[in-house]
């Protein structure tokens, strides 16, 4: 008897059915439809699209990426067209494929979180995913996420304004994760997706001067995947809500260690940079793994790390 | 036809200047569908460090051959993995990547600096039958090694050097309106410094030619994914680098 990919790996995240456990991570895979030459979309757990606020951003000035030791800094600043262009213009031309569509969401104040929820309270919108993590932007953005009570604002905000799945996604740059996590728990979160990048630097030796326009910038990549699993490991143990992490993933090994970390689910981020069909190789390489162990379901691996 | 991911053999990676080399590639997929000013995407290592491609301008394609080649110079770590491949290596290389020339008009006139005269060469071929000329600048004489490659593809070399020892003394932008004085271009393609070119399309606005000019900028994912490389626009619109362009009219870009 042979098993099919979703026998083996579908899985569903607060209500939202995807075909296999891993997604794109927000503002690494654009709008989805950018990557549609390289890979098979209708194959990816779920597309998180760029981080969408209720008006259009330009973003940084200057140079926005730096590549670091096994990673990259950026700092976009949350460029995007605006949540209008994207209703209009993105959505209608995501609805061929066959593929959950998660929106990333950011905003200047709790009422802006809830006005774009509200917006994006739409059938063809599988969930929105709270952005209270980017480094990259003076207001909004991080200032919601290193806060309990801030945090747990804009996810009371967000669960009013809309009937969708509500993906709560936490930065790393805060003292204790749990509480974040337990925060956005109580305050109705349906899911959490962590890490969003570390707050770093890079300077260039020969300008004295920083690599990045905004001068610090977020790191992601390989380099920060022992943080990710160990955060993820942490607030697995701490919620019931299902926890998608995200931080370095290239292979289905590190998307693996994971779920065995307690991840129901994982996103890859900075790898579609180097390889566009990353996510789809990271699901076939699970598969591969499950095989491997005599496993038959993906759901099998959450959590079950021998401590 | 779709741009893809390949994996490319080394034909060639030789030194052709002073820490510049040109890399050949067999990649027929992507050297049939090539035209000048498109880019590749090039996996330098098999490595997290440097862990991303890097954006490599194609200097020429030949589809008989089924090969892509490009031309760079040996900046940092990216480039030193990229200059140590030998032709028993292949790379991963995606491609061809963004908006390339739009052959235009009958006189093209080609400004050209440092290593954006890769580009350059892969579209004066293009450009033929016409009559074609080109200012090109560098540093010094080492630098202008550029002019052999484009004497059998243009009718007219016009040459600055910063230190003299080549051509005339100076930079392409002192000798620009002399050029355009000596002929009719109707049409001017510039690649190379970004001061460079903003003074050429300043210059082709004050003589009404229209000018294309190609982006440098740095980037992640090339497709338009990452928005590492936009620019604005002078529609009000953001401008993908990697994918409205590297090549646009100056006035998409620039005032």
């Amino acid at each position: 008897m042979s098993i099919g990919d979703s026998d083996m790996l579908g899985v569903t995240i607060a209500g939202i059915k995807m075909k296999t456990p891993v997604m794109t991570a927000s503002g690494t895979f654009g709008f989805g439809l950018e990557y549609k030459d390289f890979v098979n979309l209708n194959k990816i757990g779920a597309v998180v699209v760029k981080g969408t606020t209720l008006l259009p951003r330009s973003g940084n000035q200057g140079r926005r990426i730096a590549e670091t030791p096994a990673g990259m800094l950026n700092s976009i600043g949350l460029e995007n067209p605006g949540v209008d262009e994207f209703l209009s213009t993105i959505l209608p031309r995501l609805k061929d494929y066959d593929v959950p569509v998660i929106v990333n969401i950011s905003g200047n104040t709790v009422e802006e979180y809830g006005e774009l929820a509200a917006r994006l309270n739409v059938a063809d919108v599988a969930g929105v995913e709270l952005n209270i993590s980017c480094p990259n932007v003076k207001e909004g953005g991080i200032a919601f996420g290193t806060n309990c009570d801030s945090a747990s604002a804009v996810v009371k905000q967000v669960k009013s304004n809309t009937d969708l799945p509500v993906i709560v996604k936490l930065s790393p740059n805060v003292t204790d994760i749990v509480a974040m996590a337990q925060s956005v728990e109580d305050a109705g979160a349906d899911a959490i997706s962590l890490i969003n990048t570390l707050l770093g630097m890079s300077i260039d030796i020969h300008k004295w001067r920083p690599v990045l326009g905004n001068v610090v910038g977020g790191l992601s990549g390989p380099a920060v995947k022992p943080i990710a699993v160990r955060m993820v490991w942490q607030v697995a143990q701490s919620v019931k809500v299902p926890v998608i992490g995200m931080g370095g993933i290239v292979t289905a090994e590190d998307a693996i260690e994971f779920m065995l970390a307690g991840a129901s689910a994982v996103a890859v981020g900075t790898a579609n940079f180097i390889n566009p069909c990353a996510a789809q190789s990271v699901a076939d390489g699970m598969k591969n793994y499950l095989r491997q162990r005599g496993l038959f379901h993906v759901s099998e691996l959450v959590g079950k790390v021998n401590i | 036809m779709p741009k893809m991911v390949v994996e490319a053999r080394i034909v060639r990676n030789t030194e052709i200047g002073v820490n510049v080399k040109e890399l050949v590639l067999y990649a027929p997929e992507i050297a049939v569908q090539a035209v000048p000013g498109q880019f590749l995407h090039v996996r330098v290592a098999d490595s997290y460090y440097p862990l991303l491609r890097r954006p490599l301008s194609i200097s020429g394609a030949d589809h008989i051959t089924g090969t892509v080649s490009t031309i760079y110079r040996v900046v940092g770590q990216g480039t030193a993995c990229l200059a140590a491949l030998t032709s028993k290596d292949s790379v991963d290389c995606m491609g061809p990547l963004g908006n390339g020339f739009v052959i235009h008009g009958q006189r093209p006139l080609l400004v050209g600096g440092g290593m954006g005269l890769a580009p350059l060469l892969f579209l004066a071929g293009a450009l033929c039958p016409r009559p074609i000329e080109i200012l090109m600048g560098g540093r010094t004489k080492e630098e202008m090694f550029w002019a052999d490659m484009f004497h059998n593809k243009c009718d007219a070399i016009h040459i600055t050097t910063d230190d003299g020892t080549l051509g005339s003394c100076g930079v392409t932008l002192d000798l620009l309106p002399e050029v355009l004085k000596s002929g009719a271009f109707d049409v001017i393609y510039t690649c190379g410094p970004r001061i460079m070119m903003e003074g050429v399309a300043k210059v082709a606005k004050t003589y009404n030619i229209p000018c294309q000019i190609s982006l440098e900028e740095y980037m992640a994912c090339g497709i338009g994914g990452c928005l590492s490389c936009t620019c604005a626009g002078k529609d009000g619109l953001r401008k993908k680098v990697c994918t409205d362009g590297p090549v646009f009219w100056a006035q998409e870009v620039m005032s």
